[in-house]
């Protein structure tokens, strides 16, 4: 028996495309002159990076859907909470340039009439703490929501259903004023992290370069995490959890721990998203979001890793084409995705892939 | 209750503290005799009573079959001393320390007790190694897991019991390819990895030709002494083969108890259940 | 007020003087299509003080903007309905005139204060309908929009008045002038009669009294009597919001009780629920556009035509879809989430993006006063009948016919219900196709209280969920509990937390609530549900 390597073949190939790629556009960007066929233009970049993030959203949600066998319907909260903890920095970051100039208050709490700072936006005008919020927000989530719905066995379509219901509540919960979040609005007009002008190119290009690395080390995280032993129990939960629990193992604690850490992941991705398309809204937390997010990782294949990089870097690609050319036509094409993935290619083009090259999964 | 009875439930001097007491003991204490103690369970679905009133208790060692019509409760009662069922009422101790009904399925399955399920239940993505690996007794937590190396001694044991079940040549297969009897045995190779005290088996030669049955038989006799053994079955011929003590179910009480022989001729199991499989 | 002391006086002896009003009325008609709103109020209080059969109908139209004068010739006409053109009559003596042009005529303007004014002289002359109602509502009218004086004239009228309700508002009306007077007795026996009235205008002069009357005795019989109001009151804020629960629920209910067939007794999670609904409320708009003159029976129309119409698109996704999935719950989800997608986007791109108008019959409109502070629209007390009839219909389906029994045996066990001969393809396609009909039937009544626009749909589906899981999965007594209870808790959480607070409660306590009983309020027991 051959244990499994942590750097197998796709992981190679991955890794490899993501170096080779983030180093393309990096050249394209900052040395091919504007005008040149191969320069990479900063909106491209931008979108190439918000592509990353969705990527590393879907790596997320492969870990426990693909490998675990729980179908979330709520993932898009666990990446609006890190965008929000983000967001918050960059609102505090904004300082006096705001329209109403206060020193301390984001615009809208002025706008609200506000005296002063709820005491949950302390702290996030330092960087160290925010992206501590970042995973720890959605993290804490993710451990109280499924500490109570595992251990009491809520499974199958009622996880799926109740996770829906959880981004769907916290949705009209960010609609509202009252919670300081800037309500319908959300928090947008940042002006620079850490510094660095956001609308600057060398800073649009760092922001890729970060989320290539995030997904990059997330990859390889969840790599070491499938291939050892952990990774061989959540398998064997998705496939006979009465078993799993009576070959001794606590179903309860290893479907927690996956939960919280792809939530934190999730929240990951979410951070290093809200920079880059310069504004967070409770329209993040919408089912539809968490729904799409699934026939990513359904298209490119649930429970290989590669395969969920892959569905959301091309289903991302798609929209973009097609919202352009056809923006009726979109909705149209991703319900058909829906419906003809999972009658016909249940594994995902890793499916296909895999199949053509004689390999079992 | 109210406060005051939990007032003086705290000042009794007779007892320890449930939360005192040790959860778990590494080994069941069967100093006595019995490995498992079964006292009037009672189980029981809408109205209909899987289990009434049943007690059963089985020896360190000892090799048991039950047996009984559908809807006896045999299921149910290996669901009760696996924690999968919560009984209504009784209690079911496991050696003379641990108390089953405070344990989780993990627990109890970590405690010393392996079962086998009726349907082969085997984890069709892995590898017919893997399934024994993840089976394999040892610690089971979350951080263990995660950084968990295979060692030459395992992987040794595991090949071991390859041989044992027959399945040395397909230890790379994934175990959802394999036919009916090489998951019976895939799985009856998992309760071995495990090692526990006490096995359950449901139903273990169904789909089994004779001569895996045979097999079976042999597999069962063996392990009693150092395990043991309750095995649910309803093949006569099996039963026969290897059984030392027979318990049978019926509406979920205990019918009768004894030798093969001294069952075959009470009069009330062959009214309720022989009687009717003779021709079996 | 001497003109009404004038006029009320003059009633009786009405007949003698008819002559003399024919020319009077003429005269007030010219004052009032004359000149500015000053002039125009002295002759709204000479008209009314004339004894004429033409006043009533003269003042009422004045009131609902129906009074014209003709730009040429200057005769007063009243019109069929306000906005010319119209029919229109002659003011003086109701002789039709036939249709008058846009700008052959002028509206004669008038004011709030003016518009006040004539509902309560409409009112007074009112007091002396036949019908006992028409008097009871002319003296709430009246209640809070008196003067000592009027008061005075009306005070007889207490002993002759006949009915019991209209009696007691015209005592509250003269008691609540009353409520001035300077004998600290008659105040008091004015606060005796006004215990119990719920009208805004009694609980405010009872609260000055309370506050400021310098008589304790008569401050503190106020408070009394307010105190009592105030119990009144929240009894019936507790009934209203009963109610509003209950109708809210009725509406969860409807939505719910199609995805309790599919989800319940099928197992299929149709996340395409709420476009079947939203099919449905199309189906209404459909229907009224294709029979514009049928408008007032629009809804009958529609209950079967959305029953058939989503039923069919139900049976359409079972047979192309579903039917490959079975024993997949969570690639049901996901096939029929996309199947959503694609009926949301084909109404945004075959109908239109915005909301369409889908107009409410005048039998749906308008709404039940029962008494000052408690009113129940119309249309929601219909839905409500509509939600328990759609429920037994169900429920004695599935009991009673054929169909209904082979639902059921395939619910229960497939495998057995095939080897005994029941085509069990058929029954999910049917099966699936009457969830789907009952959605469409929901969309129908939900069309009548919401907006009916593409996404109409997915804002009842999570609620539906919601309802089905909180009631108990296969069950359909739990789904009616379930949405009944759901829909109240809502209500009554509202007014603590606001709406979307109180939204978001709810979906917590059902998170928290499945958490801790996962199959519900009413779960089914035994070894089936196990496993």
């Amino acid at each position: 028996m051959r244990p499994p390597v942590l750097l197998d073949r796709p992981a190679r190939w991955l890794l490899g495309a993501l170096a080779a790629g983030a180093l393309l556009v990096v050249l394209g960007n900052a040395l091919v002159p504007q005008g040149h066929a191969l320069h990479v233009s900063t909106y491209t970049v931008t979108l190439l990076g918000k592509y990353l993030c969705y990527a590393l959203l879907a790596l997320a949600l492969d870990l426990v859907w693909g490998y675990c066998g729980i179908l979330s319907l709520g993932h898009a909260a666990f990446f609006a909470l890190g965008g929000y903890a983000m967001g918050m920095y960059l609102m505090r970051q904004i300082g006096t340039r705001g329209v109403y100039g206060h020193p301390v208050l984001p615009d809208f709490m002025v706008f609200l009439g506000w005296e002063e700072l709820p005491w949950y936006w302390h702290g996030f005008d330092q960087f160290w703490f925010a992206a501590a919020m970042v995973v720890l927000v959605p993290g804490a989530l993710a451990l109280v929501f499924g500490w109570f719905a595992f251990r009491s066995r809520v499974t199958g379509v009622y996880l799926s259903i109740i996770t829906q219901a959880l981004t769907f509540a916290l949705m009209l919960a960010f609609f509202r004023n009252e919670m300081g979040f800037g309500g319908n609005n959300g928090l947008t007009d940042f002006k620079d992290i850490l510094g660095f002008d956001l609308q600057a190119d060398a800073t649009r290009l760092g922001l890729f370069l970060a989320s290539a690395a995030a997904l990059a080390s997330a990859y390889l995280l969840a790599r070491r995490i499938v291939t050892s032993k952990f990774g061989q129990v959540l398998v064997a939960i998705r496939d006979s959890e009465a078993r799993v629990r009576f070959a001794g193992y606590e179903v309860e604690h290893f479907k927690l721990w996956i939960f919280v850490f792809s939530a934190m992941l999730a929240g990951v991705a979410g951070a290093l998203y809200v920079p880059q398309v310069g504004i967070i809204n409770p329209s993040e937390f919408s089912p539809l979001n968490s729904i799409e997010l699934v026939i990513w990782v359904a298209v490119g294949g649930r429970a290989t890793l590669w395969g969920a990089v892959a569905g959301a870097l091309l289903v991302n690609y798609a929209k973009t084409v097609f919202t352009g050319l056809l923006p009726e036509a979109w909705l149209f094409l991703l319900g058909a995705l829906f419906v003809l993935v999972t009658l016909f290619l249940p594994k995902g083009l890793a499916g296909v892939f895999l199949h053509r090259k004689g390999r079992p999964t | 209750m109210n406060v005051l009875e939990h007032a003086r439930r705290l000042l009794r001097r007779d007892q320890v503290f449930p939360m005192l007491m040790p959860k778990r003991l590494a080994e069941p204490d069967t100093r006595h005799g019995p490995i498992l103690y079964l006292e009037g369970v009672t189980v029981s679905f809408d109205g209909f009573k899987a289990l009434d009133d049943l007690s059963l208790y089985i020896d360190d060692g000892e090799l048991r079959c039950i047996i009984g019509p559908n809807g006896a409760g045999k299921t149910t009662l290996m669901d009760v001393i696996t924690g999968k069922t919560r009984p209504d009422a009784g209690s079911v101790w496991f050696g003379q320390r641990i108390d089953l009904l405070q344990l989780s399925e993990a627990e109890i399955a970590q405690a010393g007790i392996g079962r086998k399920f009726q349907r082969p239940t085997v984890f069709g993505g892995h590898s017919v190694f893997d399934n024994l690996r993840l089976a394999m007794a040892g610690d089971k937590g979350v951080w263990r897991s995660l950084f968990d190396r295979l060692g030459a001694a395992e992987r040794e044991h595991i090949e071991s019991i390859l041989e044992t079940v027959g399945l040395a040549d397909h230890a790379g297969r994934r175990a959802a390819e394999l036919s009916h009897g090489q998951k019976q045995w895939l799985e009856i190779g998992m309760l071995l990895a495990q090692n526990p005290r006490v096995l359950l088996v449901d139903e273990p030669v169904a789909g089994m030709t004779p001569a895996e049955t045979e097999r079976t038989a042999e597999l069962l006799t063996g392990l009693a002494g150092r395990h043991s053994v309750v095995v649910v079955e309803h093949d006569m011929a099996f039963v026969r083969a290897i059984a030392r003590r027979v318990t049978v179910l019926h509406e979920g009480r205990v019918l009768a108890e004894g030798s093969m022989e001294q069952v075959q001729n009470d009069p009330r199991v062959i009214e309720v259940y022989l009687g009717e499989d003779d021709d079996d | 007020m001497i003109v009404l002391l004038w006029i009320l006086a003059l009633i009786p002896a009405g007949a003698a003087v008819a002559a003399a009003d024919e020319t009077a009325l003429a005269a007030a008609l010219e004052h009032l299509a004359g000149a500015g709103l000053r002039e125009r109020a002295e002759a709204v209080e000479t008209l009314a003080a004339l004894d004429h059969p033409r006043v009533a109908v003269i003042l009422q139209a004045y009131l609902d903007g129906r009074l014209y004068v003709e730009r040429d010739g200057g005769e007063v006409l009243i019109l069929a309905e306000a906005g010319a053109p119209h029919a229109a009559e002659r003011a003086l003596d109701g002789a039709p005139r036939g249709r008058v042009d846009a700008d052959a005529v002028k509206r004669i303007g008038s004011n709030n204060a003016l518009r006040k004014r004539l509902r309560i002289l409409l009112a007074l002359r009112a007091l002396d309908a036949a019908e006992a109602a028409e008097r009871r509502r002319a003296a709430e009218t009246l209640i809070g929009e008196l003067d000592a004086a009027e008061a005075e004239v009306l005070r007889p009228r207490l002993e002759s008045e006949p009915d019991r309700a209209a009696r007691a508002a015209l005592a509250a009306a003269v008691a609540l002038v009353d409520l001035d007077a300077p004998e600290s007795e008659r105040r008091l026996a004015a606060i005796d009669t006004l215990r119990g009235r719920l009208e805004p205008q009694v609980r405010g002069a009872l609260a000055r009294l309370a506050e400021n009357d310098a008589d304790p005795a008569v401050a503190a019989a106020a408070t009394r009597a307010l105190r009592g109001i105030q119990t009144r009151l929240d009894a019936y804020a507790f009934v209203e919001k009963l109610l509003f629960g209950l109708s809210l629920g009725s509406i969860l209910v409807l939505a719910a009780i199609g995805l309790a067939i599919t989800f319940g007794v099928m197992g299929v999670i149709n996340m395409a629920h709420g476009e079947l609904i939203m099919l449905g409320a199309y189906t209404t708009y459909a229907v009224q556009r294709l029979f514009p003159q049928w408008i007032e029976w629009s809804l009958l129309i529609a209950v079967p035509a959305a029953f058939l119409f989503s039923g069919a698109v139900g049976v359409l996704i079972e047979r192309g879809v579903i039917r490959h999935l079975y024993g997949r719950p969570l690639e049901t989800l996901l096939a029929t989430f996309g199947i959503s997608l694609i009926l949301q986007q084909s109404v945004r791109s075959f109908v239109s993006a915005q909301n369409v108008a889908v107009v409410t019959p005048s039998w749906l409109s308008g709404a039940w006063q029962i008494n000052p502070v408690l009113a129940l629209t119309y249309n929601r007390l219909w839905i409500f009948a509509f939600a328990l009839v759609v429920f037994f219909a169900l429920l004695a389906l599935l009991r009673y016919t054929a169909l209904g029994i082979e639902v059921r045996a395939v619910a229960q066990n497939r495998a057995m219900a095939r080897a005994l001969g029941v085509r069990s393809d058929r029954v999910d396609a049917l099966t699936f196709g009457l969830g789907a009909g009952i959605a469409g039937v929901a969309g129908v009544a939900l069309s009548q209280l919401t907006n009916v626009g593409p996404n109409l749909g997915q804002d009842y589906i999570i609620d539906s969920f919601m309802v089905v899981v909180f009631g108990g999965v296969g069950n359909l007594w739990g789904t009616l509990v379930g949405g009944l209870s759901l829909g109240v808790f809502n209500k009554f959480m509202e007014p603590v937390t606001g709406a979307v607070l109180a939204k978001i409660l709810v979906l917590v306590f059902i998170i928290l609530f499945i958490q801790k009983r996962p199959q519900g309020v009413f779960p089914q027991r035994g070894r089936a549900a196990e496993g």
